[in-house]
C-alpha cells in the first residue's frame, strides 16, 4: 500500500470559465490500474468525476487519456509502475472537453469516416471465402488491431494544428484497406489520402507510434502510402 | 420528439446486424447506444465463431448436423432444437457475408478461413481472427454499417444514451424514453418497432469478464414492459480469467493445447469423471466446477487461484495464435506466458437467459424484437458452447432486422399516440427529479458492489436452497434501500451518479429473476448446478423457466422445451 495523489484536470463548460485541477490522496496497492483508482475517487471522494469506460481491459478504447505526460488507457496503466507519487490526469488532446476527461469525438470520427473505412471486395465476390493467403493476411496483420481509442490523435503535433488535419487512426485504416488482398479500389483510396490534409500533412515525428496502446505505427503506414502514391504517380 | 420506423437498442454485434438488415430495406432507423457501438462488449471476444464450413479436405466431414449435435449436447438438452437447427444452418452464409465484407479472419495454408477446436465440439469448427475474433467482427460490420449509410443515409446513431423505458400500448410498441447522457435530459422517442440488442447482464456478478457496461438493464426495460424473461438461472462461468481482475483468457488457449494445473503441478482434470476424457477441452461448466473443487480440496496456489501453462506450445506458435492472451498476462498480472504459467480462476462469463423470444426474435409484445445475448432463443440451454455466441449475434441480429422489416409492412400503424408518449416522458421527468430531489444514506456505488456480492456468494458455481434464499433476502434489502440512494452531484452532464442508480435498479431486478429461477430449479443442468439436488431431472425440469414482472418480484412459470432432433441423454465429454 503507498498513497498517491491523483491530479485530475477539471471541466465542465457550462459550469466553469477555466479548466483547473483536482487532487485526491489514496491509497493504492500492486495491480491497481489508474482507471481502478479513478472508480474509487469518484465512489468515495467525489461523485462528479466524469470518465468513461465500458471494458476494462484495454479492448474497447474508451480510456484513453493523458497520465503522467503520455497517452495510455487508463485501465492497462498501472499506478504503481509510473514510479510516482503524483499521478497527473489530463483529458485527450486536441478534442473538444465536453466534461472532466471525456472529451467529443465527433470530428475524430468524421476524419475516419472519410477514408471510406470500409472493404469493397473484389468482384465476382466467390461462393465461399476469398482465398486469402496467410502473407497476404499478415499484410494487416497488425493494422487491424487499431482500437480507435484516440491515443495517437491526441498525441500528433500536426492535428493539434490543423483540424482538418485526417489524424493518424484514419490513416492507418486507410492503409489497412489498401494492403487487404480482398479489395477492389486501390487507386480511390490513393487519391483520397493523397490530398493536402491527408498523407502529405504528417511530418513524421511519430507521436502517434510511441503512444499506440496497440504498439500499431500510423507514421509508417504513412510512410508507406507515401511510396506508394509516389512510384502511381512518376513511374 | 423524434421519430423512426425502428429502434435498435444496443450498438454491438447483434444489434449493429440489425441495423444493417433494416438499412437494407431502407428503414429510417434509430441506434441507441449507452456507449459508442464499437466500445461494446462483443469487442471483447477473443476465441472464435463457430460454422460447419467444411472449407478443408477432412476424412470426415462436417456439416449443420453434427453442429447442432454437439450444440444441443452442451445445451444439456434445454436448447430449443428448431433454434439451434436453424443457427447452425445459417452458420456457414453469416461467416462467409462477414468474411465478404472485410472480416479477417485467420487462414490455413492454402488461404481458406482456418478453425480451431473449442470446448465440447467434435470438430475444429471455430473460426478465428487471431484471438481478437470480436474486435475483428464488429469493426468490420461498423464499417459495413458506415458504408450502408453513406448510401441511404437510413440509420441515425445516438451514442452515449441511454434508453430508461419502453412505452406499450395494446401489446404493441408505440416508442421510448432515453436519456442524453452528455447534456442530462430525457428524450421520447416515437417508434413502431424496437429490437433489443444490450448484451446479457455479467455485471450482476463481482467476479466477471464482462465489461463494466454488461448489467442487464436492456433485459429489464423489456421486463418491465410486460415481456418475459427465459432460463435467467443458467449463467455461465468461465473456467480461465485472470485471477484478481478476472479478465477472460481464451478458451482458445485450452483449445491450442494449453494445460490447466494445481499447485503440484498435475492436470488434475484427470481425476475427475466428468472431464478425465476431454480434459482442457471438456466444456466451459464442468472445468469450472472442477477447478472449484481443486481449490476446494487445498490444491490451488496460496488457496486461491489455479495455473494455466502454455509454455510447451512455443513461443513461435503462441505469438501466433494467442498473442493477446500474452499480451493481456503481461499487463493485468505482470507474467510472461510464453515462460510463466498464468493464475487463473473461474469467473462469470455469459448470460444465457434473456428476455425470452421466439425462432423469430419476437417477444410477446408486438413490434418488439430481441436478439444476442439480452435474448433467449434459446439456442444455448442452460450451457454455451464457446464459439456460439459470436455466431448467435449475426444469425439472430440478422433474423430481428429481418422480422422488423416484415413486422413494419404488415401492420397498419396510424394511431396518434402522441399523448401517451407525452404522458410517459412526462411521468419520467418526474421520477428523475426526484431521484435528484430526495435524501437518503445509501451510496449508488457500494449498493451496485453489496448486489455484485450477494450473487456471487448465493447464486455462483456451486448453489443450494438454503444459500439462494438467503440471497434473495438480501437481494430484496438492497432493492428496497435503493429507494434511499442520494444522488450527491446535483450536476446534469455526465452524471455517473445517476447513471449507476438507473444501471443498479435495472440489475436488481434481473438480479431477482436469476435467484428466483435458481430456488425452484431443483435440479442440476449445464451451468446451473445444484450441491442439494446433483442430478439433471428431465422428468421435471425438463423445460424453459419463465419470469414475468411485478412490482413485488418475478412471477415464475414454464413452458416445454423445443425437442425432436436429439433426445435427451446423460452428457459426457
Amino acid at each position: 500500500m503507498q498513497n498517491i495523489t491523483f491530479k485530475i484536470f477539471r471541466f465542465d463548460p457550462e459550469k466553469n470559465k477555466a479548466p483547473y485541477f483536482d487532487n485526491f490522496t489514496i491509497s493504492v496497492s500492486h495491480g491497481d490500474t489508474v482507471l481502478a483508482g479513478m472508480f474509487y475517487i469518484q465512489k468515495t471522494h467525489d461523485p462528479s468525476l466524469a470518465f468513461r469506460f465500458s471494458c476494462r481491459g484495454a479492448v474497447c478504447g474508451s480510456c484513453a487519456m493523458h497520465i503522467n505526460g503520455k497517452y495510455r488507457l487508463a485501465c492497462e496503466t498501472q499506478v504503481l509502475e509510473l514510479n510516482a507519487d503524483t499521478i497527473t490526469i489530463q483529458p485527450l488532446g486536441h478534442l473538444p472537453v465536453l466534461r472532466d476527461l471525456i472529451v467529443d469525438f465527433t470530428s475524430f470520427y468524421e476524419n475516419y469516416k472519410r477514408i471510406k473505412p470500409y472493404l469493397i471486395g473484389k468482384e465476382p465476390v466467390p461462393e465461399k471465402e476469398y482465398i486469402q493467403m496467410p502473407e497476404e493476411r499478415n499484410k494487416i496483420g497488425n493494422t487491424i488491431d487499431c482500437i480507435l481509442c484516440g491515443a495517437c490523435y491526441g498525441a500528433c503535433a500536426t492535428a493539434g494544428v490543423n483540424k482538418e488535419y485526417f489524424g493518424p487512426a484514419a490513416l492507418l485504416k486507410a492503409e489497412r484497406f489498401l494492403s487487404d488482398s480482398r479489395d477492389s479500389i486501390e487507386d480511390d483510396r490513393l487519391r483520397i489520402v493523397d490530398d493536402l490534409h491527408g498523407v502529405w500533412r504528417c511530418h513524421s515525428i511519430f507521436s502517434c507510434q510511441d503512444v499506440c496502446p496497440r504498439e500499431l505505427s500510423p507514421a509508417e503506414a504513412i510512410l508507406r502510402m507515401k511510396k506508394r502514391i509516389l512510384q502511381k504517380t512518376i513511374l | 420528439m423524434y421519430k423512426f420506423d425502428a429502434i435498435i437498442i444496443g450498438g454491438g454485434l447483434a444489434g449493429l446486424r440489425a441495423a444493417y438488415e433494416l438499412a437494407s430495406n431502407n428503414i429510417k432507423t434509430a441506434i441507441i447506444s449507452k456507449v459508442y457501438p464499437i466500445r461494446s462488449h462483443s469487442i471483447a471476444a477473443q476465441g472464435g465463431v463457430n460454422a460447419p464450413l467444411n472449407n478443408i479436405e477432412r476424412e470426415i466431414a462436417d456439416d449443420w448436423e453434427k453442429h447442432a449435435y454437439d450444440t444441443i449436447k452442451g445445451s444439456d438438452y434445454l436448447g430449443d432444437q428448431d433454434a439451434i437447427i436453424k443457427m447452425c444452418k445459417e452458420a456457414t452464409n453469416r461467416i462467409y457475408e462477414i468474411e465478404h465484407w472485410g472480416c479477417p479472419f485467420s487462414r490455413t495454408d492454402d488461404g481458406r478461413i482456418s478453425q480451431r477446436p473449442f470446448g465440447g465440439q467434435g470438430f475444429p469448427r471455430t473460426a478465428y481472427a487471431a484471438d481478437r475474433t470480436g474486435h475483428a467482427m464488429l469493426h468490420t460490420l461498423f464499417e459495413q454499417i458506415i458504408r450502408i449509410n453513406e448510401e441511404n443515409k437510413c440509420l441515425t446513431f445516438f451514442d452515449e444514451w441511454f434508453v430508461t423505458r419502453l412505452i406499450v400500448e395494446d401489446n404493441s410498441i408505440r416508442g421510448l424514453i432515453a436519456l442524453e447522457l452528455k447534456i442530462g435530459d430525457l428524450h421520447a422517442f416515437k417508434t413502431d418497432a424496437v429490437i433489443i440488442a444490450t448484451g446479457g447482464a455479467g455485471r450482476l456478478y463481482g467476479k466477471s469478464t464482462n465489461a463494466l457496461i454488461n448489467t442487464g438493464t436492456g433485459m429489464a426495460i423489456a421486463y418491465w414492459a410486460g415481456a418475459d424473461l427465459k432460463d435467467m438461472e443458467f449463467i455461465q462461468f468461465h473456467p480461465t480469467t485472470l485471477y484478481g481482475t478476472n479478465i477472460l483468457v481464451t478458451e482458445g488457449a485450452r483449445g491450442e493445447g494449453a494445460y490447466l494445473l494445481n499447485k503440484n503441478g498435475e492436470r488434475f482434470l484427470s481425476n475427475y469423471d466428468d472431464s478425465k476424457k476431454s480434459m482442457e477441452i471438456a466444456p466451459r461448466d464442468i472445468v469450472s466446477r472442477n477447478m472449484i473443487r481443486e481449490i476446494k480440496k487445498g490444491n490451488a496456489i496460496n488457496g486461491q487461484y489455479l495455473l494455466l501453462d502454455l509454455r510447451h506450445i512455443g513461443k513461435k506458435a503462441i505469438m501466433e495464435r494467442l498473442p493477446g492472451v500474452v499480451e493481456l498476462a503481461g499487463k493485468f498480472a505482470g507474467i510472461n506466458a510464453i515462460t510463466e504459467q498464468i493464475p487463473v480462476e473461474p469467473g462469470q462469463h455469459y448470460t444465457m437467459g434473456g428476455i425470452d423470444v421466439d425462432i423469430n426474435c419476437r417477444t410477446k409484445i408486438n413490434g418488439l424484437c430481441a436478439a444476442g445475448e439480452a435474448a433467449c432463443v434459446s439456442v444455448h440451454g442452460a450451457n454455451r458452447l464457446g464459439g456460439n455466441s459470436l455466431l448467435e449475434t449475426i444469425v439472430f441480429g440478422a433474423i430481428a432486422g429481418e422480422n422488423t422489416v416484415k413486422y413494419l409492412s404488415s401492420n397498419k400503424k396510424g394511431n396518434n399516440s402522441a399523448i401517451l408518449i407525452e404522458s410517459a416522458i412526462k411521468e419520467e421527468k418526474e421520477e428523475t427529479n426526484h431521484f435528484f430531489e430526495r435524501d437518503g444514506k445509501e451510496n449508488v456505488f457500494t449498493l451496485f458492489e453489496e448486489m455484485n456480492s450477494v450473487m456471487w456468494n448465493n447464486a455462483g458455481i456451486f448453489r443450494e436452497e438454503a444459500q439462494l434464499k438467503d440471497g434473495l433476502k438480501n437481494l430484496r434489502n438492497i432493492k428496497e434501500r435503493c429507494n434511499n440512494i442520494e444522488i450527491r452531484y446535483k450536476g446534469k452532464r455526465f452524471n455517473f451518479e445517476l447513471y449507476w442508480l438507473l444501471e443498479l435498479i435495472g440489475s436488481i431486478n434481473i438480479a431477482e429473476a436469476v435467484i428466483m429461477g435458481a430456488i425452484e430449479r431443483k435440479e442440476s443442468r449445464g451451468s446451473h448446478y445444484r450441491n442439494d439436488y446433483p442430478k439433471r431431472d428431465d422428468e421435471t425440469y425438463l423445460k424453459h423457466t419463465i419470469a414475468s414482472y411485478s412490482p413485488e418480484g418475478a412471477k415464475l412459470s414454464y413452458k416445454p422445451v423445443t425437442l425432436g432432433f436429439i433426445g435427451p441423454a446423460e452428457r459426457k465429454y
